[in-house]
């Protein structure tokens, strides 16, 4: 048996501080130590910090990832291992979140598919990161690099003050304490006979070119569809490097928090055994996505599963990974619940997606990306407004005379997430 | 208080059954018939039915047009804020009857309408992706359930209010996605999915997948030295000056053309009718989207046996699926009348 007991570390405020610390639930930031984190990277120029609560008029954009804070406690490896820690097999132990707040990455990389997180109006609905008090690092790359050279910088800045701020709980009682607890393949069948076997199976971004996921610090797109003990992700096994659509992209925070994951674990042992994570890709060719397909669905038959939950990452090109996936998965008498968003067009009237089979007769969806907004001028602006217009869900008029910006909820970060993270849906 | 004029058929008027399925349109002001009475009831003192229109399902649908202009100028005079038909439960001629006129007196009047009736009702196919439909049981015995979806939706259509996902105010999918919010979160309603799948209880779907007609090709042609290749296309091609005038987008109809010692498309003679794509090298050589210039040479090495005479063509361009089927299914009969033994098929 595997077991990671997860503390919450209720965050209520941050504020900026001489000393980085907790106390009573307030994250105090001492402005300076965290600057010269970030700027350990001789990549990034300059970095600046603000704070954004729920409800405060602020919107923070181009935003590129949100992170939760965690520190590893007890046990094997470190947070983001392969990536910040040492390489080490994580997900046992024992591990502290920060809850209710995180760090935002934030500035211009790619700039038509980083994304907008509104603090309050009817923006804020879209993302889930409204409720969070999020403290936000505005870099800025140095001159002459290239955004494949920047993003990685970025990146890494923010596990690296994630991290920084993580460690400041390790001392700390936790609020409230969740358990985890998984099987061996025999164990789990012999523990819990007669409940039907499910894994999730996750679809990692992989379509290259700054559309990009990692695992233990390996690009996703140079992986075979592999298992994993899904307590792993809870220690950042799997990160983010997307600088795709921000409505339907997987933050790290989506990855350490996995929705799916954590519904699943829900009904383990009770409705279900929960045997374990498959991830796969969503790579470019054709050879790669018939190889990943089949070796999901070569998995699921191995482990004798008897029903899945399949998420996507992205739109379009990924259709064809999600509809082979299913249909092979499917056709191993293995059944299979999809969780996709729609492109539908700004009318709703289109197909919604590139790609479909019968077999897909069981759809989880995170709404219309293309539903048309108008989000109201806000008091403040964490970043720049400069590339709205750009944005992916942005056209040329976006950003309109009276400071209101009218855009598709592609533009919001986190609005269609296909983890299920949020609860947008459509019909 | 809001207007509401109500349709009817003579049977829920009370009229009587097929045997008086033949009157004309009636008009009463002021009254209120059959389902009407529960309409009355739900709406409490938020509207009223102004009139009842009351036409015979028979006469409807057999003197359509003096039909619908009579109910259209009645609507028109009376102007209510929202115009109901049904519900028409699972009785055909009537769902056609509901479905026809709540388009027309949106479509031309402007008023916002509303109807209900069993999915399988064939009216609930030709317009429910017109006109709200509300979905409703197979018999009368439905009609409190029916009035209690109906009336709400056309006081939210009187109101001008915005309308719903379909889950949320009741009619059927129609073709436009609308966003909501879900009491629970996507995994969660995933998880629940997967319970009832595992456990064979029934479930629905959110996004039901677009019907793909996918057909199994036929098996190879044995000899195709002896075979007569025809060419059909969804590419567009059609003689100079496009003469049957296929829509470049969303045809109604396909062309059929005579291509008898034509060894060659020329710019001067033939071009795409297709609007959805680049049409500069298609009219530069149409060859490029239905290949007659090969063709010909392989009839004359003996590669195929013979190219057919005419081909078959529209556009692809958003056409509706339904029509496309309805033109193959007219075409290769005669292509078949025509001793045709293969085709191929071309797309852009």
């Amino acid at each position: 048996m595997r077991r990671l007991e997860l503390g919450h570390i209720n965050i209520t405020d941050i504020q900026f501080g001489s000393e980085s610390k907790i106390e009573n639930g307030v994250l105090y930031v001492d402005e300076e130590a965290v600057k010269a984190i970030v700027l350990e990277d001789e990549r990034i120029k300059d970095c600046k910090l603000d704070i954004a609560k729920p409800g405060e008029s602020v919107r923070i954009t181009p935003v590129k990832d949100v992170i939760e804070p965690r520190v590893k406690v007890e046990g094997r490896g470190g947070i983001f291992p392969g990536v910040i820690s040492k390489v080490d097999t994580v997900g046992e132990g024992k591990t502290y979140a920060l809850k209710g707040m995180a760090v935002v990455t934030a500035g211009k990389i790619v700039g038509f598919q980083e994304g907008i997180i509104d603090m309050t109006g009817p923006g804020a609905d879209y993302t889930p990161f409204s409720k969070l008090n999020n403290l936000v690092v505005v870099c800025e790359p140095v001159e002459g690099i290239k955004q494949h050279d920047y993003e990685p910088a970025v990146r890494f800045a923010g596990f690296r003050v994630a991290v920084y701020l993580g460690e400041l709980a390790r001392e700390l009682t936790p609020d409230k304490v969740e358990v985890f607890e998984t099987y061996g393949i025999m164990e789990g069948a012999e523990k819990l006979p007669g409940l039907p076997r499910v894994a999730y199976v996750q679809m990692l971004q992989s379509q290259g070119l700054l559309h990009d996921t990692y695992v233990y610090g390996v690009d996703a797109k140079k992986t075979l569809s592999t298992i994993m003990t899904p307590t792993e992700i809870m220690d950042g096994a799997i990160v983010s490097g997307n600088c795709v659509s921000a409505c339907d992209k997987n933050p790290t925070y989506v990855h350490l928090n996995n929705g799916v994951v954590h519904d699943l674990f829900e009904e383990h042992g009770k409705t279900i055994n929960f045997v374990c994570q498959i991830i796969t890709n969503e790579n470019v060719y054709l050879a790669d996505k018939q190889r990943s397909s089949d070796w999901t669905a070569k998995l699921c038959r191995l482990l004798d599963l008897d029903g899945i939950v399949l998420s996507q990452e992205g739109f379009g090109n990924p259709d064809t990974d999600l509809i082979m996936n299913c249909k092979k998965i499917e056709a191993e008498g293995v059944k299979t619940v999809i969780i996709t968003d729609e492109y539908a067009g700004r009318d709703g009237k289109s197909q919604s997606l590139a790609d479909a089979d019968v077999a897909a007769d069981a759809v989880i969806t995170g709404g219309n990306a293309n539903q048309v907004i108008v989000l109201p001028k806000l008091d403040k602006v964490i970043g720049t407004l400069d590339y709205v217009n750009t944005i992916a869900g942005g056209n040329e008029h976006s950003l309109r005379e009276d400071g209101t910006i009218e855009v598709e909820i592609q533009a919001i970060t986190g609005a269609t997430n296909e983890t299920g993270f949020g609860y947008l849906s459509a019909r | 208080m809001i207007k509401v004029v109500h349709y009817i058929n003579q049977f829920f008027a009370q009229i009587g059954g097929e045997e008086m399925a033949h009157i004309p349109a009636e008009r009463h002001d002021g009254e209120v018939k059959g389902p009407g009475a529960a309409f009355k009831a739900a709406f409490k003192d938020e509207a009223e039915i102004i009139s009842t229109i009351v036409c015979g399902d028979s006469y409807f649908n057999e003197h359509l047009e003096e039909a619908k202009s009579t109910i259209l100028a009645w609507v028109k005079e009376l102007n209510p804020d929202v115009f109901i038909a049904g519900p028409a439960f699972n009785a055909g001629r009537y769902g056609v009857a509901c479905g026809t006129i709540a388009d027309a007196v949106q479509e031309e009047l402007g008023i916002p309408a509303v109807t209900g009736m069993y999915v399988e009702n064939p009216g609930a196919d030709m317009f429910k992706n017109k006109v709200y439909t509300v979905p409703t049981k197979n018999s009368a015995a439905g009609a409190r359930d029916a009035v209690s979806k109906m009336a709400p939706l056309a006081l939210k259509l009187a109101k001008k209010e915005a309308i719903g996902a379909s889950c949320q105010d009741n009619y059927m999918p129609n073709g436009t996605r609308v966003n909501f919010f879900e009491e629970k979160r996507g995994s969660r309603r995933a998880v629940d999915m997967l319970l009832k799948k595992l456990a064979d209880k029934p479930f629905v779907t959110e996004y039901p997948m677009p019907d793909f007609d996918r057909v199994a090709p036929n098996p190879a042609v044995k000899d195709i030295s002896k075979a007569t290749i025809a060419i059909v296309t969804s590419g567009g091609i059609v003689p100079k000056g496009n003469p049957d005038h296929i829509e470049s987008s969303n045809a109604s109809h396909y062309g059929e053309y005579d291509i008898t010692g034509v060894t060659d498309l020329t710019e001067a003679t033939y071009e795409t009718a297709h609007g959805g794509y680049d049409p500069v090298y298609a009219n530069e050589d149409s060859d490029r989207v239905i290949p007659v210039d090969v063709l010909r040479d392989m009839e004359k090495e003996g590669i195929i046996g013979k190219l057919h005479n005419k081909f078959y063509t529209t556009v692809g361009n958003g056409t509706a699926v339904a029509s496309s089927k309805a033109f193959a299914e007219e075409f290769s009969q005669k292509l078949l009348a025509d001793g045709v033994d293969a085709v191929i098929l071309t797309s852009t």
